[in-house]
């Protein structure tokens, strides 16, 4: 069994053996989870998904990546060369490189870096510019305004997502990502930061581009955004790199919000529980974020923006706030859970207020024969069925 | 056309369609934007046009029937009785009572099939992944294979003839219908459940591309974009044709006239649909299919008719100049799409992208129709 850290004595040979692992585990994951997000929007969606190549359609993945690597990598005449090619390598190395500073169980990663989160944080939000990239050298006017949508959203939702994971830290006394972990060996953090925890999972959602928040490469609006001009393996880099982007804060959220390899087990879980455990909360984020998709519609761009500096913000640097008081003043934990909690009702009764949510009732105008045509419409509010 | 407004920001033009998933069909709109905000919309449409009506007029008038299925492919029947009750009324025929409740029947339930329609590729537009409509089309095709069934046929009917039917439905019809109208009506109820409640729908439609009734009114809007502004206008109701005097239904009719009351309005013309196709099967008589006397020929007299049947889309009119002989002279199609995209751009500038995406989705155009 091949451990993610080991200490061969060639750095060089580390290094390489540590890339290795970590494409070999992108690479993996991402057929799978193509494979799984078909199967789940199959299901919700009454249909069967691929059932063609392999069992259950498990290498139908496979096959499409090798029709990928098959096609004409097309360039727009008029695309600015250089960022045009460029630019799948922008939005895929930061989340490449997002994945090594993750911790898998108590002692597999790639590396443990002292200021993992921050890392993994710096190094996914760096991937905007990616799509900034690709927007702006398709020289089409639908990646442009994919472009710049993705700049916007992704910049704005990049504010609450460090700002709860700020509030984290404080709580956890530090960055290191184990370290945060084990601090969450009795109760997970979800318990003491809901409010965090919701925020976490709606900028995630957004950083992630998915529904609700697909709005820079919305199908049915720009035509798939930034990536329209990119066929073949310049397009499936995008692909690699957004469902990397998923497999990433899935497991970010998994270490510090569900307690990652430590709870509810503790020290006495065994190598092979601490996988089966931080495999099962990843997968619960994964199947969450699935289904969601397959769920909603999407956001407006203004409704999308608003959303964020106006509620998620000041929403997570009020937990940030809670927080330090209990830090400072050593309150109960107990206020915490009340005080966030209280914050993600507030939360909610703002999306509750913000939206026009009162049932319309239509007019029903009864229709009997001639003789309703001579008398006056009459109005009978019996409502919608 | 770049205007330049200012020193730093141009407003770009957005060439949306004719290749676009969500202009439905070859519909091509130049979208004007700055920024997000769509300043100005210019429609082109003619991408699909095919010449029905000139076609129609080279045809007798048995054998134009099959252009009319053509134009509002989403409401087949539908199309076909306006065209034959014009014929009918032009050489006078009278439909026997078989004949017109089996019309009755296929034409409300091609009626819900094409809200089916709507109500998915609505919510495809919105930003479902699809789900919206495969919930549609789940209903939509237990009533096509009834479709099929009957008129051998998936698309193109071809079915109603000028004073009847090509031919009787088959033994089990009646049973065929019960059998799949709970279904139908599960169905609807699952997208009710699906859109009408969620909160995020309404942020997106709630509001969205209103029109008041006045301008409803004055732009020839018909059909559920009429009918959500405010009017209960319905040709079934207000000009009786064929026999709809003779059911029990409600016209639901809305207030607001934006996206989300067209929606609505849509969702529950279906129901209402289903309960008149109940009565009919519960009225349905033994018959005669055609009239007694019918001419091998169809020869009209020095006449101009014009029917309208109230279609998914709104007014669907059928026009008819006939010089005599077994030709129309002229044969002009109201469309319901063309006359209610007209006021698209009313309804579209100053709101989103996004919102221009909607509202072309919620006046539920058929580009056949539009363009004909």
């Amino acid at each position: 069994m091949l451990a993610l850290t080991y200490d061969v004595g060639n750095i060089w040979l580390d290094a390489l053996l540590g890339l290795l692992a970590v494409v070999a585990l992108m690479t993996l994951s991402t057929f799978m989870l193509i494979w799984l997000e078909r199967k789940i929007s199959a299901r919700i969606q009454m249909r069967l998904g691929p059932m063609r190549v392999g069992p259950y359609g498990l290498l139908q993945t496979i096959a499409d990546a090798v029709k990928l690597m098959g096609k004409e990598d097309l360039r727009p005449k008029t695309a600015d060369r250089w960022v045009f090619e460029l630019a799948p390598f922008a939005v895929f190395v930061p989340t490449f490189a997002a994945f090594v500073a993750i911790p898998f169980t108590r002692d597999w990663a790639v590396a443990f870096l002292d200021l993992g989160l921050f890392y993994v944080v710096a190094a996914t939000g760096l991937s905007f510019v990616g799509f900034l990239m690709a927007g702006w050298a398709s020289d089409n006017k639908y990646a442009l305004l994919g472009g710049m949508r993705a700049a916007a959203q992704l910049i704005s939702y990049e504010v609450p997502m460090v700002v709860t994971l700020v509030a984290v830290a404080m709580i956890a006394g530090s960055l290191n990502l184990s370290e945060i972990v084990l601090f969450q060996n009795r109760v997970p953090l979800f318990v003491w930061q809901p409010l965090g925890f919701f925020i976490f999972i709606v900028a995630a959602l957004a950083e992630l581009e998915r529904q609700p928040f697909d709005i820079p490469t919305a199908e049915s609006e720009v035509v798939g955004g930034p990536f329209i001009e990119y066929s073949g393996i310049r397009w499936s880099m995008f692909f690699l790199a957004s469902y990397t982007g998923l497999m990433i804060y899935s497991l970010l959220g998994a270490l510090v919000f569900l307690g990652g390899w430590e709870w509810p087990l503790g020290s006495a879980a065994g190598l092979w529980l601490q996988l089966i455990l931080i495999f099962v909360k990843t997968s619960l984020f994964i199947a969450f974020f699935m289904w969601v998709r397959f769920a909603l519609v999407r956001l407006r761009i203004d409704q999308l923006m608003s959303y964020c500096w106006k509620v998620l913000i000041p929403l997570a640097f009020l937990q940030v706030f809670l927080n330090g008081f209990v830090l400072v003043y050593g309150w109960p934990d107990g206020f915490l859970l009340l005080t966030s909690g209280a914050g993600l009702a507030l939360a909610m009764y703002i999306i509750y207020r913000a939206v026009d949510t009162e049932p319309r009732k239509l007019r029903m105008v009864p229709a009997r024969g001639g003789a309703s045509s001579a008398q006056p419409a009459t109005v009978d509010a019996t409502g919608s069925e | 056309m770049v205007q330049e407004r200012g020193p730093d920001t141009v407003d770009i033009n957005v060439n949306m369609g004719p290749q676009h998933p969500s202009t439905h069909g070859v519909f091509r709109m130049v979208l004007t934007i700055d920024g997000e905000r769509v300043i100005d919309v210019e429609p082109h449409i003619g991408y699909m046009h095919r010449g029905a009506e000139k076609l129609s007029e080279n045809m007798d008038y048995r054998a134009a029937i099959g252009y009319q299925d053509r134009t509002d492919y989403l409401a087949q029947f539908l199309t076909e009785q306006a065209y034959c009750m014009a014929v009918e009324k032009l050489l006078e025929l009278e439909v026997p009572e078989r004949s017109e409740y089996i019309r009755v029947i296929l034409c409300e339930l091609n009626r819900v099939t094409s809200h089916l329609m709507f109500l998915g590729a609505f919510g495809i537009d919105l930003g479902y992944f699809g789900t919206s409509f495969t919930y549609g089309f789940r209903e939509r095709e237990r009533l096509q294979d009834i479709f099929e069934e009957v008129t051998g046929e998936r698309m193109m009917y071809g079915y109603f003839r000028p004073g009847g039917l090509a031919w009787d439905v088959p033994d089990n019809f009646v049973q065929m219908i019960r059998d799949v109208l709970p279904h139908t009506r599960q169905g609807l109820k699952d997208l009710d459940m699906l859109m009408t409640q969620n909160e995020i729908v309404a942020a997106r439609t709630k509001g969205i591309g209103a029109m008041n009734l006045e301008d409803s009114i004055n732009w020839g809007l018909s059909g559920p974009m009429l009918r959500a502004a405010g009017s209960d206008w319905d040709l079934r109701k207000d000009k009786p044709y064929s026999i709809y005097d003779r059911f029990d239904y409600d016209i639901p009719v809305g207030s607001h006239g934006d996206v989300f009351d067209r929606y609505l309005v849509r969702l529950e013309e279906a129901y209402q649909s289903l309960r008149i196709v109940e009565q009919a099967l519960d009225q349905l008589p033994d018959g005669p299919i055609m009239p007694e006397k019918m001419p091998r020929r169809l020869r009209g007299p020095d006449a101009e008719v014009y029917a309208a049947v109230e279609g998914p889309r709104g007014e669907y009119g059928i026009y008819i100049v006939s010089k005599g002989g077994d030709k129309a002279y002229r044969l002009k199609i109201r469309a319901p799409s063309f006359c209610n995209l007209a006021a698209l751009r009313d309804m579209t500038v100053g709101n989103y992208v996004a919102d221009a995406v909607a509202i072309l989705g919620s006046i539920d155009i058929v580009l056949c129709d539009v363009d004909r």
